[in-house]
């Protein structure tokens, strides 16, 4: 599949081997809608990827303008030996919110949740829409670049500052 | 308790009723109770101050977990309950997260296998080797067939000690204590040979990218074959224990019952979705390593009951042993690793005598190797389902984003559904019969 080819109305590109289709927002629950019409039968997983900190990204097809999160779920089609879509979706930093797909495939909404918790793009119409596995006070979403790392500090025994 | 179970299946074949619309409900009809932890805690209400009125005031909120038995681990369960019947649940996780996948982004991926490991704990190898697969499919680097097979051997063994560690829990939460230590006594003898081979029981990281960390022990064939030897007679005593016992078989048949479509819907993969009676296992149908060399069933139940579960993966470790005992023979000869000297470090013969060998082995332990940029999905069927592993790589030493798709996380979703309009006697047996493991879940 070459770069530039169309499916379902949105533009295709093969990554290591695999079909990644990049939606935008609005065509978000029409496409995995058509997607589970043509026999893509589960949702197997639904993540997302913060990309500020690698602004340069050089495999999203020409047509499709980066933003700073992408929500990326994957499809399976049981038939003919099983065949597997992947969907990247452009969400932009100001408004990080997408449709749920809760009405299509039900088992997402752990993974919505989870993808809430960590990343904290938002889901409309999800029914449950609260964190997962962060505890229910928790302020920030880790998984985010600019969360910072937590850690331990090492005080070592010779070091100016001990003294 | 079976009766109970059973009255909501109105006798007919799980093929016939095979809709999957009670898992779309969203509102108070849905078998998910949908609260928060602090509306839940609101709602309980005072044990010293009893609810008084008429039955629609029976309702009943109970926490079950996170420290309990049949928990397997920290798994919370918030339970409407109306006397001993369970209406409405909610599994509430997160009590082992520890941010695995944000440590991933500041290990190498060298050191991923180490952190990736630790999630499902009970089958490590499987979450080693999806890791190891997407950083190779990245890489574009083949591993060589030894390794390849080497892989194998150890998941199909890992796999029957996944089950033989289930067949002890399942049997000590629905009663059969015994159970728990014959179980756990067969784990240990795949375990033991585990440690042989890696040095680890468990937590091993043995499966890196390029291969495997080490070769086979000279005599590995005579540990497998006394294995091989010693489990089948042992799973056909578990048999005479279990299967056949009426009062195991009363605990779990028609208890926790789900449909293909059903289990479709949720994203369910791994026995829960088999013994459906839907046929799929990544295995047979997207076959990885070289599965399509081997010669293996994949079991699937009929009435998608916890016994099916049950069944299940009793005879998925005779099948794994059935791989394992077809991978003594085809066990080809060569190297355990690729000879990628960007991947693999040098022997440590080159490293005295070559300065680019020490400079290689310097900047793969220091550095580490680089992995072009991209993204990839790799799925294994571990011994709860479907595990994959997503990488991006924005061409540095480190995964840009590390993301597993735990089939435990997935498939703890079925839980309410399971548990509806079941005793709370029978959701031990379904929680048990779930499988999950909190590391995966929680990651």
């Amino acid at each position: 599949m070459s770069e530039g080819t169309v499916l379902y109305g949105v533009p295709v590109v093969e990554s290591v081997g695999q079909v990644v289709l990049h939606p935008r927002v609005d065509q978000w629950l029409e496409i995995v809608s058509a997607l589970k019409a043509d026999g893509f039968c589960m949702a197997i997983d639904l993540t997302a990827v913060d990309y500020s900190a690698h602004p340069g990204r050089t495999n999203l097809p020409e047509d499709v303008d980066p933003e700073r999160f992408e929500v990326v779920a994957s499809f399976i089609n049981h038939a003919d030996g099983g065949r597997r879509v992947r969907l990247r979706v452009q969400v932009p930093e100001g408004d990080p919110s997408l449709p749920s797909l809760f009405n299509i495939f039900p088992g997402t909404e752990a993974m919505e949740r989870e993808v809430w918790d960590l990343l904290g793009v938002a889901f409309e119409g999800h029914p449950d829409h609260t964190r997962i596995l962060m505890p229910e006070d928790w302020i920030g979403h880790p998984l985010r670049r600019d969360f910072p790392m937590g850690r331990i500090p090492v005080q070592f025994k010779d070091s100016p500052a001990a003294q | 308790m079976s009766d109970m179970a059973t009255s909501g299946l109105d006798d007919a074949p799980s093929s016939v009723s095979d809709s999957a619309e009670r898992i779309f409900r969203r509102d108070e009809t849905s078998a998910v109770l949908r609260l928060s932890e602090t509306e839940a805690a609101a709602l309980a209400g005072n044990p010293d101050d009893p609810p008084t009125g008429d039955s629609a005031d029976q309702r009943m909120i109970l926490n079950m977990g996170p420290s309990h038995p049949s928990t397997h681990g920290v798994l919370r369960l918030i339970l409407e309950m109306e006397g001993e019947t369970v209406l409405r649940s909610k599994p509430v996780i997160g009590y082992l997260h520890t941010g695995m996948e944000k440590t991933a982004e500041d290990l190498t991926y060298l050191q991923g296998p180490t952190n990736v490991t630790r999630m499902d704990y009970a089958a490590p190898l499987f979450s080693e080797l999806a890791f190891s697969m997407a950083v190779e499919q990245l890489l574009g680097i083949e591993v060589p067939p030894r390794a390849t097979w080497i892989r194998m051997l150890m998941c199909e063994l890992n796999r029957a000690a996944s089950h033989l560690l289930f067949q002890a829990t399942n049997g000590m939460d629905l009663g059969a204590v015994s159970m728990m230590i014959y179980g756990w006594r067969e784990r240990e003898e795949v375990l033991r040979f585990f440690e042989k081979v890696t040095g680890l029981r468990m937590n091993h990281n043995y499966i890196r990218p390029g291969g495997v960390a080490a070769d086979l022990p000279d005599g590995w064939q005579e540990d497998i074959r006394r294995l091989l030897e010693l489990i089948p007679p042992r799973l056909d005593e578990y048999d005479k224990l279990l299967t056949g016992q009426p009062i195991f078989r009363k605990r779990l048949q028609g208890v926790g019952v789900l449909t293909p479509a059903e289990a479709l819907a949720l994203s369910t993969t791994g026995p829960i979705l088999r013994s459906t009676g839907y046929a799929w296992d990544l295995r047979r149908d997207q076959p990885y390593l070289a599965y399509d060399e081997v010669e293996f069933d994949v079991i699937v139940g009929t009435h998608g009951d916890a016994f099916d579960r049950y069944a299940i993966r009793l005879n998925e470790i005779r099948e794994s042993l059935r791989i394992v005992e077809q991978i003594i023979d085809l066990m080809p000869d060569g190297d355990y690793r690729t000879q990628d000297k960007k991947v693999t470090p040098p022997p440590r013969a080159r490293i005295n005598e070559s300065m680019e060998a020490l400079i290689h082995h310097f900047k793969i332990f220091t550095e580490g190797f680089h992995v072009p940029e991209g993204e990839t999905y790799v799925a294994v069927e571990s011994p709860r389902g479907e595990l994959g592993c997503y990488i991006v790589s924005d061409g540095g030493p480190k995964p840009y984003r590390m993301h597993i798709r735990g089939p435990s996380f997935v498939n703890l979703q079925t839980l309410p559904h399971l548990m509806e309009g079941g005793l709370i006697a029978d959701g031990v047996a379904v929680v048990s019969s779930v499988d999950p493991i909190m590391g995966e879940v929680d990651r």
